[in-house]
């Protein structure tokens, strides 16, 4: 027997006061993707040449630094907070399901950590 | 409640595809794609950190054929999921919903990726390899 009154269970998964909070972030994510990420296409465009010192050069620069670390920071969170939904889609099966989602958080956190720590690794290294 | 034997929507495969419907499974697939480009950045930034010759030797892929094919997929896919998901955000605050819009701006995203695309081949091919 639920213990959950009929409006409860009509309104669907009761108290919704953090219910917008995935698409808020989606949203607020995307918006500050469009000119991180065209600054990372277009800096890497206009390098010189893809050499290692030049690479290390661009990062060496502050405002590089930073802009990197904040397109790091929006695009893992974007990209995990898209495909969890799309895990949420299209795969079946509780156990399956659950499992992927951990398994992407994880990746995630651990792919962009990792990013970042290889961004502020060069650019404290001399 | 039984909820195992409801029935289904009808299946996808019976619909005639539509230029909506197309683009809006392409920014998924776009998105899944560009997810992977991520993991790619990752393994990039990592290799650059840890010196010249790893750094040259993924440099090396990244330049031969398949490399190239790999990295302008990506540029593609970056700027159709830009452009589509500055459509998107417009849809999210009510603008552009009616159905003769749409198909403009769905138009309209296309020709955007495709330009910004070869616009940036172009740019490019100037001196990166």
């Amino acid at each position: 027997m639920s213990l959950r009154s009929p409006l409860a269970k009509a309104r669907g998964l009761g108290s919704a006061k953090s219910g917008t909070h995935h698409w808020i972030a989606q949203r607020l994510t995307a918006i500050a993707l469009i000119p991180l990420s065209l600054w990372f296409v277009l800096s890497l465009v206009c390098m010189a040449d893809m050499s290692h010192k030049t690479a290390i050069e661009w990062i060496h620069s502050p405002m590089a630094a930073v802009f990197l670390l904040l397109f790091i920071i929006a695009l893992f969170h974007h990209a995990q907070l898209g495909l969890q939904v799309v895990i949420e889609d299209y795969i079946d099966g509780k156990v399956m399901k659950i499992t992927s989602l951990i398994l992407l958080k994880f990746l995630s956190f651990f792919a962009g950590l990792a990013a970042a720590i290889a961004v502020l690794k060069i650019y404290l290294g001399s | 409640m039984a909820t195992d034997n409801r029935p289904l929507s009808p299946h996808l495969q019976i619909y005639k595809p539509q230029l909506t419907s197309v683009l809006s499974i392409t920014h998924r697939g776009t998105g899944v794609f560009l997810t992977a480009g991520a993991f790619f950045l990752t393994c990039w930034l990592l290799a650059l950190a840890s010196g010249p010759e790893q750094f040259e030797t993924l440099q090396a892929h990244i330049s031969n054929w398949y490399g190239q094919c790999f990295l302008y997929a990506f540029v593609f896919s970056l700027y159709f999921h830009l452009c589509n998901g500055i459509r998107h955000l417009f849809w999210d605050v009510g603008l552009g919903l009616e159905i003769d819009t749409a198909y403009k701006t769905g138009y309209a995203v296309v020709a955007g990726s495709i330009i910004l695309t070869l616009l940036t081949l172009c740019l490019a091919t100037g001196g990166v390899a």
